[in-house]
């Protein structure tokens, strides 16, 4: 089992092959892909460990004169990436019912997509987890380009070189870096940041650029991520993708930005987030507030939940910039940093989870609305749909918050993580779980309240294979939001070690 | 590896705990689990659903007498009356964060009154809500309700607390929304989760800031609980904004939560409109338990809220507390005077009743204050369940205007009705609320601070024994001026109203000043039996005073509504007649939710609108120009760098054009071409990569 983040990564190529080739079928071996790579991601999660280490590390010398080397490993928060990544996958195939054109290459691409993704979050060396982070965006484009809706084009493009500068931004940053230390190893690298080694190298070798190599760096997560006003891109792309891929685009795809911040813009360039961390953190405050109030005065459901998902980022990224705050007292100084990575890793988690079950669900009303999400279209709908109602009702009161579901335990711990490091941070954001609250409550009350329209009059109730399907999701939500050990018991040791390493 | 949950008592005496401690969690837990099976059930299985409810709620109820029984024990050997188990909930940094639950004399009297009100409740709902489709679902969200409620109670932890006093506002909310295709209804709900919420926020940050200040949520630890002296000191040592310290600061914060949920002034807007929900709920949950919730948390954190008060002087938070109850006190008894809706009366008195308990615990402490709640609970869920048999038999008619003369159809609610009537305007000796209330309105006389409080709750008690007469005069009395024949109760309804008459007038004996049962319990003092408590200074005369005020307002309220004898439903309001400007005032509830509109939604929906131009004009107009700029630049600077860059987008955008005519030929072509493409496109960005990178180490090297 030593290469089993390398057969994990190569088990959806495979599929997409057979998905390609039996045309027709393909969905079944999307499904029996995707359910392989989540087991075997569920099992690599439990065996994991709470060491906090690298494990399942994989290297090979590849060029070695460049400094290439192939270098696989994960700790918790590379194996919670990865059961995410196949979760959404999944959820994402299941919902993708309705595919009649081209079925073969679609679920081809998704799965090449989720390649992409288990790429970037074992890869170890910027080579080749460059080339998964641009792996994932070819399939993305070209899912959107081809299936999505009336206006797909220019949102495609637009969020293709949107985040291709973002890319772009991000190559030239590591070959400076790959300049001035002739390697491009994260963990070397981050090595190098933490002893000091990193500055005087780049000293030595480009002059003064350090601040410009992390803004490339950064700008290339915030793109991904988004933060604001790097999100343009983001609304029309939610909207206009089918809505089975945009369950992949903010389930798993926007972690890949908050991910990067972790693994390597923190470790790297955290002396130099730390000199901008003020102008980062009201960064994130906007993004927190912001996008929840753009949310407001939206009027289709993909745009309301697609300004949503920018505001529940946001909490991750305040969170992320909010560590780099000087603060009395070294060992409270942790605790509250570990609270405030604990908490934004189990958000990326949550936000994954009740994200894509959100969209799944607009997914189901779509196919039985034939095509409109318009907030204006409905209501009423309870009294035709109760079921549907509940359920999704579910799903949405975890988006908003509600303890005893996933969302609270997440958000709570960012805000005992932030509040002693900046409590004007903390109580700015507050603002955006009110507004949040009541864009949520809004789409309960116009959706399915009040006297239900004769258009629906017919409109059919979950049928029994749908509430089956959707059940394990709602089931979880539940559970971490009951137990969340299951998973800090892993994240918090992964979060101990990574703030071990870091230096601001 | 433990990765699986710590769900271990982590207390290393529980064993030696008495059984109903170690299982105190059973007594919310069986109502939710009810809750869920409850909700797997089909609609029609109507008998199952209300068995399940009303018999998970029964056993909650035993289990809190045992409870009950277990702490007098324990308070008459003289043993600590106080017992906590502790749970590991999760774990971050070095840190565990524990919850647990507590079984205290405070704690035990509210299980004993929810369990048991709420069985009451329940069962009179299987008659209210009989002819309902979603009856299934009421009793689903009703049993859900109760469990949160028990949570709140039992909760040894502010977190643990938080989490059952959100799910008990979700389940409020579901059911203020229950009759979901009426837009008000479902307006209505939202509106109260969502004041309910701005308060929940300040709570959240009190939560947060007294975690990390104390590193502990749980309140009672063994001397390391975070009510407890060390925490406290810690918290008084540190100065915040305003003069305040951490801990006054914290308290107040939490306070905001208190007083979004038991809808003090200025959150008091929701409470009003959650009248739209089927009455049982009203008297369930917005009158009897989850809007007395707040007051329970301020009891729960009394040791918070009273940090750093000596003999003669109080802290600034209970100062907050007692200005804000008053406040709310004379203010839901002016409204209530001039409103026309059955329920709405018993919503505005609900408010002012909270905020006699709230001036209760800031006056006169713990007991006072929560006296005040249980006696409350009884006769005003009584008063909201007969109000519910009146409307049930007027055929769902709420307006007072429209009823008249139901003595006579209606013995048994009449009285019923009656007792709870007295017991609200505090009618002296035989009813509950007049000890409860006396011992509030004597404590606010004695409080060192302003007298202020003292006549806004004596001019509240005044107006409160005016409206109630006013409202029995217009039901009960005169002649019937509705439409239809009216008609009493069945049985399953109006058997819970004589039981709870019974205790509206019975409860009133644990807290006279003679044998004052009720204090010396939740303080875990000696009780004995002493004529001379009456012979306290000022007491006797306060009684006589607030009397005198209950009889004149009664008196008043016969002259006006009983003995004029109306007899058309357009008749206008004896007040309207006398002095209509001050009537539409209070009529139109003094325009709390027009001044809200106009300002706090306005601002809301101007953010909003701000936020939403912001992103689609000024960052969409900003990314525009970059992309400009950096054309022109690639055009004009023929440097390294910008070649790059914009070779960067030159490829972006040769890519788009080919990918553009890829698409139309992928239109028409087969299957396995596109895995050709596919693949090949993968091979060349692989090589295209190869390349760069070797171009760089040769630059390198």
């Amino acid at each position: 089992m030593t290469h089993i983040l390398s057969m994990l990564t190569a088990l959806p190529i495979l599929g997409a092959v057979v998905a390609v080739l039996v045309g027709a079928r393909a969905r079944m071996i999307a499904v029996a892909t995707s359910i392989v790579a989540l087991l075997a991601s569920v099992g690599i999660w439990f065996s994991v460990g709470t060491s906090g280490q690298m494990v399942f590390v994989e290297r090979a010398l590849w060029v070695p004169d460049l400094g290439i080397e192939y270098h696989l490993g994960v700790d918790g928060l590379g194996a919670l990436m990865l059961v995410l990544a196949a979760l959404v996958t999944v959820i994402s195939i299941l919902a993708s019912r309705s595919v009649t054109r081209q079925p073969g290459l679609y679920f081809g691409l998704v799965l090449l997509l989720e390649s992409g993704l288990f790429g970037t979050f074992t890869a170890l060396n910027f080579f080749h987890w460059f080339l998964y982070w641009e792996l994932s965006l070819i399939p993305a484009f070209f899912l959107i380009r081809l299936w999505g809706g009336a206006r797909r084009g220019p949102a495609a493009t637009q969020f293709f070189v949107y985040t291709m500068v973002g890319s772009v931004a991000l190559l030239l940053s590591f070959l400076a870096l790959f300049v001035a230390t002739g390697g491009m190893d994260f963990i070397a690298l981050a090595h190098f940041a933490a002893t000091g080694e990193l500055h005087r190298l780049i000293d030595a070798h480009l002059g003064h650029v350090q601040l410009l190599l992390a803004c490339g760096v950064l700008l290339g997560f915030a793109v991904k991520v988004p933060l604001m006003p790097f999100h343009t891109w983001l609304p029309d792309a939610y909207a206009e993708a089918p809505t089975a891929i945009t369950i992949l685009l903010t389930g798993a795809m926007s972690k890949m930005g908050v991910y990067g911040l972790l693994r390597i813009a923190l470790p790297i360039f955290g002396r130099e987030m730390f000199v901008m961390r003020n102008e980062l953190l009201a960064l994130a405050l906007l993004t927190v507030v912001a996008g929840a109030w753009a949310a407001v005065v939206q009027k289709d459901l993909k745009r309301i939940f697609a300004y949503s998902s920018i505001n529940h980022l946001g909490y991750c990224l305040l969170a992320l910039f909010a560590i780099l705050l000087p603060m009395a007292g070294d060992p409270a100084r942790t605790l509250s940093a570990s609270a405030a990575l604990d908490g934004a890793i189990l958000q990326i988690f949550n936000h994954g989870l009740t994200a894509a079950t959100i969209f799944w669900f607009l997914c189901m009303m779509e196919e039985r609305s034939g095509g409109t999400l318009a907030l204006d279209a409905f209501g009423g709908l309870r009294k035709r749909v109760p079921v549907f109602c509940g359920l999704m009702g579910i799903a949405l009161f975890s988006s908003l918050g509600l303890p005893g579901l996933n969302g609270f335990v997440s958000e709570f711990l960012i805000f005992r993580g932030v509040f002693p490091l900046s409590w004007q941070a903390a109580s700015v954001a507050v603002l955006g779980l009110l507004i949040t609250a009541a864009v949520i409550l809004t789409v309960l009350q116009r959706v399915f309240t009040g006297p239900l329209r004769d258009r629906w009059s017919a409109m059919p109730d979950l049928t029994l294979t749908e509430r089956i399907a959707v059940a394990p999701a709602l089931v979880l939500m539940l559970l971490l939001g009951l137990a969340p050990q299951i998973l800090l018991g892993v994240i918090n040791p992964t979060v101990l070690h990574l703030i071990d390493g870091w230096r601001f | 590896m433990t990765v699986l949950p710590m769900l271990s008592a982590a207390s290393s005496d529980a064993a030696t705990l008495a059984w109903i401690v170690r299982n105190l969690w059973l007594i919310p837990v069986i109502p939710m689990v009810a809750a869920g099976l409850i909700a797997l059930l089909p609609q029609p299985r109507r008998r199952t659903a209300a068995t399940l409810a009303i018999g998970s709620l029964a056993i909650s109820f035993l289990l809190a007498v045992t409870a009950f029984a277990h702490v007098l024990q324990h308070w008459s050997s003289g043993a600590p009356t106080r017992e906590i188990v502790s749970i590991d909930w999760l774990s971050f940094g070095s840190s565990t964060l524990q919850m647990g639950w507590v079984l205290d004399p405070l704690a035990v009297i509210m299980l004993v009154m929810v369990t048991f009100v709420g069985s009451l409740i329940f069962i009179y709902s299987t008659g209210y809500m009989s002819h309902d489709e979603n009856f299934t679902r009421f009793f689903c969200f009703l049993a859900l309700f109760a469990g949160g409620m028990l949570g709140v109670i039992i909760a040894n932890s502010l977190l643990l607390l938080f989490m059952c006093w959100e799910i008990v506002g979700l389940t409020s909310y579901l059911l203020i929304g229950f009759w979901y295709h009426k837009p008000s209804a479902a307006a209505a709900a939202k509106k109260a989760f969502l004041t309910t919420r701005v308060g929940d926020i300040f709570f959240l940050l009190g939560i947060v800031w007294l975690f990390a200040q104390t590193g502990t949520l749980l309140f009672y630890n063994h001397g390391a609980g975070a009510m407890e002296p060390a925490a406290l000191a810690v918290l008084l040592s540190q100065h915040a904004a305003w003069g305040l310290t951490a801990a006054g600061a914290i308290a107040l914060l939490i306070f905001a939560g208190a007083a979004g949920k038991s809808g003090q002034l200025p959150l008091h807007v929701w409470l009003p409109d959650a009248m739209e929900g089927p009455t049982p709920v009203s008297a369930l949950i917005h009158a009897a338990t989850m809007v007395a919730a707040g007051v329970y948390l301020v009891a729960r954190i009394y040791p918070l809220m009273s940090a750093g008060a000596g003999p003669g002087t109080t802290t600034a938070a209970l100062t907050v507390v007692a200005w804000i109850g008053a406040a709310t006190a004379l203010f839901g008894a002016l409204v209530a005077v001039a409103q026309f809706d059955i329920k709405r009366i018993l919503a505005y008195s609900t408010v002012s009743q909270l905020g006699y308990m709230m001036v209760g615990l800031a006056t006169g402490g713990v007991a006072v204050g929560i006296f005040h709640l249980i006696t409350h609970a009884f006769f005003k869920a009584l008063l909201f369940l007969g109000a519910g048999s009146v409307i049930h038999g007027c055929h769902e008619e709420q307006d007072i205007r429209k009823m008249g003369g139901l003595r006579a159809q209606m013995p048994i609610t009449f009285a019923a009705y009656t007792v709870g009537m007295l017991a609200l305007s505090g009618f002296p000796i035989f009813f509950s609320g007049f000890w409860s209330k006396d011992a509030i309105v004597g404590a606010a006389h004695h409080w060192p601070v302003s007298q202020g409080p003292f006549w806004m709750l004596l001019a509240g008690a005044l107006l409160t024994a005016f409206y109630m007469m006013r409202q029995v005069g217009y039901v009960f009395l005169g002649v019937w001026r509705g439409h239809g024949h009216a008609h009493e109760s069945p049985a399953v309804m109006t058997v819970p109203l004589v039981i709870l008459a019974f205790f509206a007038i019975a409860l009133g004996l644990l807290g006279t000043p003679a044998w004052p049962w009720f204090t010396a319990f939740l303080e875990s003092r000696t009780l004995a039996f002493d004529l001379a408590g009456f012979s306290e200074p000022g007491l006797v005369p306060m009684m006589l005073l607030a009397s005198t005020l209950v009889f004149i307002a009664l008196g008043v309220g016969w002259r006006l509504y009983v003995a004029a004898d109306r007899r058309s439903d357009t008749d206008p309001d004896a007040l309207q007649s006398a002095s209509p400007t001050i009537f539409h005032w209070l009529e139109s509830r003094l325009y709390f939710d027009e001044l809200y509109q106009a300002t706090v939604l306005r601002a809301y929906a101007l953010c909003a609108w701000f936020s939403a131009w912001l992103d689609r004009r000024f960052w969409g107009g900003m990314v525009a120009a970059v992309a400009c700029g950096f054309r022109v630049l690639g055009r004009c600077n023929k440097s390294v760098d910008s070649e790059w860059i914009d070779g960067g987008f030159d490829k972006g955008c040769e890519e788009l054009t080919t990918a553009g005519g890829v698409l139309a030929w992928m239109q028409t072509a087969r299957a396995p071409g596109y895995l050709r493409t596919l693949t090949v496109g993968l091979l060349i960005l692989i090589a295209v990569v190869l390349i760069a990178a070797s171009i760089a180490g040769q630059v390198k090297l």
